[in-house]
């Protein structure tokens, strides 16, 4: 039941276009560096959402907490 | 906006955002932080004199739902600054580190304006339940 790193990577990846995830954590608390091209132009409220959506409401329950890193890479 | 029935701890919150300029949502209280990231963020935030509101969250399951059903945002804590969801601790550290939430705060230096002296100005932290 409990999430691992892996498991946010692939879901990370699999959710937001583009995306590149490093995720670390002890399957309560992970903190995630994520770099996509989607990010571009966006706030850095708004980039954190994208991730956070991924997980809808398993953020503060099932994953305890999600600590983000987020910066905009280039469109290729 | 149209919501069919008025709910008291909906417009608690909304109203909590609006009257108070900085305003911090955490677990426990400036004094007594439940969590390592309202406690850094609190920190921040006394670090720069600006004085804020806060609410705890935790006596009440329904402040943190209906504030994230507002913000959008599923995590505590969360900084409301002049009514916009600034973020919760990642984005105020680092803002913070970039001078950033200096500005945000409106304590950047070349504004030629203070408009509050922090000693004047500090109102108790609020609680929501008072309001309720």
């Amino acid at each position: 039941m409990s999430a691992t790193p892996e498991e946010l990577k692939s879901r990370i990846e699999a959710g937001i276009s583009g995306a590149q995830a490093e995720v670390t954590g002890d399957g309560h608390h992970f903190q995630a560096i994520v770099r996509a091209p989607g990010f571009a132009g966006l706030t850095r409220i708004a980039q954190h959402k994208m991730v956070y959506d991924v997980f809808g409401t398993e953020v503060g329950d099932r994953i305890h907490a999600l600590s983000i890193k987020t910066t905009a890479t280039e469109n290729s | 906006m149209s919501e069919p029935t008025s709910n008291p701890m909906q417009e608690a919150i909304h109203t909590a955002i609006a009257e108070n300029p900085v305003i911090l949502f955490m677990k426990g209280t400036p004094d007594a932080p439940a969590c390592g990231f309202s406690a850094r963020t609190v920190s921040v935030l006394q670090s720069l004199d600006r004085p804020f509101a806060a609410v705890d969250i935790l006596p009440d399951p329904r402040i943190r739902e209906e504030l994230s059903a507002l913000s959008g945002w599923p995590t505590i804590p969360q900084l409301f600054v002049d009514g916009e969801l600034i973020g919760g601790c990642d984005i105020v550290m680092e803002m913070y580190q970039s001078g950033e939430l200096h500005s945000a705060l409106g304590l950047d230096a070349g504004t030629g304006e203070s408009p509050a002296d922090p000693d004047a100005d500090s109102a108790p932290p609020l609680s929501i339940e008072n309001r309720l």
